[in-house]
């Protein structure tokens, strides 16, 4: 089961960075344990902590002005390796959107299958995202599944973003794959006999 | 019947459902795990009380994690053992075929799929890894997926995915000698960017992709993730044909013969249409290497690194911070700068043929004293025909040492790291901040340019 989605009205943490890749989210000496819990400690490890583990008080995780289970991201987020670690750090830190204008597909496929939303945004939003947040850390955002929009509400400005119907429904009733995919070993069990 | 592609063909004969206005519901051939991403997976399947529903079909190897020295000892890093340990007992529960660290076999996963026939045209693989699109060269379709997505492969050996768009690259002409099929990946990408394919499944056609040997067409197929799309793919003719015959478990006999004749009709028809298309010539490609920190960042190792001046805002921002890291200026040259550190290996090119090209350069020659080398078999039988070849006492005698196989300093999980600031020449697919190593600043480049500059200590070019 993953956790429902439906609405969430936030203030956003800025990453105003291009191609994060998923040795940035977390890098792979951190893909050691055996079990997923703990991962949101390691997000974006090397930018958010000192060599010597102290937090560096650049890195905008570690500014107190900002908060929120928004995570808004330059283009091209989440490229690279496939881990699921990826996603499992943004997820336990405690995001449940992530928007940018563009995202990596196997990171986006992950993401969805944790309960974390990826919102596609065009350029000049996403840039108005940024400008908002930079005037205002505490300004909210609203993000309504249902209708597949997100507003910036200091601007008044909204937008429809994509979703794939079936990962929009299972979303909103907190379905996973792996369920649906039992239902249908009988059909599977013919495919492989049909070959 | 209209026209289609390759990847049409192979995706329809795998479609067991489809969604309506969702994905489809995809049957899977074949499914590799390593220690990494599969754990969780195997947990997760547990606790709804399931077992692996196809075990035959699945095979396992440790890599990611592995020692590249002593590999005949236990695993000193106790998490990286952990993790080795939980995949023996899982593999043992589930009747998975796992190739350890003692078996003959062994090595990274997407070596091991290929040497031993596993990896056949038409299939279906997945894998948790983003490699997994070097399987792609001997025409089947081929790629990374995520832990959620292991286990529903465990579950049900079927994966929801959404169809994606297809490209076509096209290079045509014969390649000019020192270039590999490295230069070619990076150099597409360089074109294409980092995120160009990214939606997309590529096949790679051309004159100059048909001359390629199996080998170079692994290496390939395994960089088109690093250009954003979800695999690559290459049709198979009599170079795959020649390739498998024989192998462990390539069919025999009757069965080859049979099989053989439904391999020659995946091509894509003439005329089939491609939501992308791109045609380069092979004589525009250089021997490359990068200088920033993804893979779209890269240049003909005789050339310059970009001014940026025709950057603006966030690109430009992202171009300045990715040469901070790296120490490098733009329009600097690349040529002529330190070397610290230099790696042969990894799935990208930890091949047989990838050695004999390292050893062919430093024969006779010596390593610049000041470099540190790690040349890493991709498996235990690259090793050993390393061995066989004598290529092992002409490494020795240029002073390089061969270590054992595993993903080694690729990513780094392994205590095979690179030190904060120090510069790799590296043979790997991944230049990312960090990747070898907090703080370690990668160039990725062809065997060749690898062993030209472990020689002088500086960035060079292999045909000087």
């Amino acid at each position: 089961m993953v956790e429902k989605f439906i609405k969430i009205v936030s203030s956003a943490v800025p990453l105003p960075i291009e191609n994060v890749d998923t040795d940035q989210i977390i890098p792979a000496r951190f893909l050691k344990a055996v079990e997923r819990k703990g991962f949101g400690d390691n997000l974006f490890r090397d930018w958010r902590y000192c060599k010597d583990g102290t937090p560096n008080p650049d890195f905008v995780l570690n500014n107190p002005r900002y908060t929120g289970s928004i995570l808004v991201a330059g283009k091209n987020f989440g490229s690279g390796s496939s881990r699921e670690h990826a996603a499992w750090s943004v997820y336990d830190y405690g995001f449940r959107v992530v928007v940018s204008s563009f995202f990596a597909d196997i990171f986006k496929a992950n993401v969805l299958n944790n309960g974390l939303l990826p919102i596609q945004v065009p350029e000049d939003f996403l840039a108005n995202m940024f400008t908002t947040i930079e005037n205002n850390p505490t300004a909210p955002f609203e993000v309504d599944l249902e209708s597949q929009t997100i507003r910036n509400v200091t601007l008044s400005a909204e937008v429809r973003f994509d979703i794939n119907p079936y990962k929009k429904k299972c979303l909103l009733k907190g379905y996973d794959d792996i369920d649906y995919l039992l239902s249908l070993k009988k059909e599977i069990e013919a495919f492989e006999t049909a070959r | 019947m209209e026209p289609t592609t390759l990847f049409d063909k192979i995706w329809d004969a795998h479609v067991v459902n489809k969604i309506e206005g969702g994905p489809s519901v995809l049957y899977i051939d074949r499914h590799f795990i390593h220690e990494v991403t599969s754990p969780v997976a195997f947990s997760g399947l547990e606790s709804r009380g399931l077992k692996v529903f196809r075990p035959q079909n699945t095979v396992a190897t440790p890599d990611h994690n592995v020692p590249t020295i002593e590999q005949h000892l236990p695993i000193r890093e106790e998490l990286s053992r952990k993790q080795v340990e939980t995949l023996t007992s899982n593999c043992e529960r589930h009747d998975i075929p796992m190739y350890g660290l003692s078996h003959k076999w062994h090595g990274i996963v997407h070596i091991i799929g290929p040497e031993l026939g596993i990896t056949q045209p038409g299939m279906t693989i997945v894998c948790g890894d983003s490699h997994t699109s070097t399987h792609g060269a001997f025409g089947s379709i081929a790629f990374g997926i995520g832990t959620s997505e292991v286990e529903m492969v465990f579950a049900s050996q079927c994966i929801l995915q959404p169809k994606p768009k297809k490209m076509r690259i096209n290079v045509e002409g014969e390649l000019a000698k020192n270039v590999t099929s490295k230069d070619i990946a990076l150099y597409v990408i360089a074109k294409i960017t980092t995120s160009g394919g990214t939606g997309h499944f590529i096949e790679f056609a051309g004159s100059t992709i048909r001359s390629l040997s199996m080998e170079a067409r692994m290496t390939l197929c395994n960089m088109s993730i690093e250009c954003g799309a979800r695999g690559g793919m290459i049709a198979p003719d009599e170079t795959t044909f020649a390739y498998l015959k024989g192998r462990e478990e390539a069919p025999k006999g009757a069965d080859w013969d049979q099989k053989l004749a439904e391999w020659k009709k995946l091509e894509t028809d003439q005329h089939a249409i491609f939501d992308t298309e791109y045609t380069f010539d092979a004589a525009d490609i250089t021997p490359m290497i990068t200088y920033g920190t993804n893979p779209g960042m890269g240049v003909g190792v005789e050339g310059s690194i970009p001014d940026g001046d025709d950057l603006t805002g966030s690109d430009r921002a992202t171009f300045l911070k990715s040469l901070q890291y790296m120490g490098f200026h733009p329009g600097e040259k690349l040529k002529g700068k330190k070397v610290d550190y230099v790696f042969i290996g990894s799935c990208t090119n930890g091949r047989i043929e990838d050695f004999r090209l390292f050893a062919d350069y430093i024969k006779g020659k010596k390593k610049a004293s000041w470099v540190t080398a790690w040349i890493v078999p991709g498996s235990k039988q690259v090793e050993k025909q390393i061995r066989e070849e004598g290529l092992v006492e002409i490494m020795e005698s240029a002073g390089f040492e061969l270590r054992q196989p595993g993903c080694s300093a690729c990513l780094a999980m392994n205590d095979d790291k690179i030190p904060a600031g120090k510069y790799a020449v590296s043979t790997s697919n991944r230049n990312f901040e960090g990747r070898q190593g907090p703080g370690a600043r990668t160039m990725l480049a062809s065997p060749l340019v690898a062993a030209a500059s472990a020689i002088n200590g500086v960035v060079t070019d292999p045909r000087d």
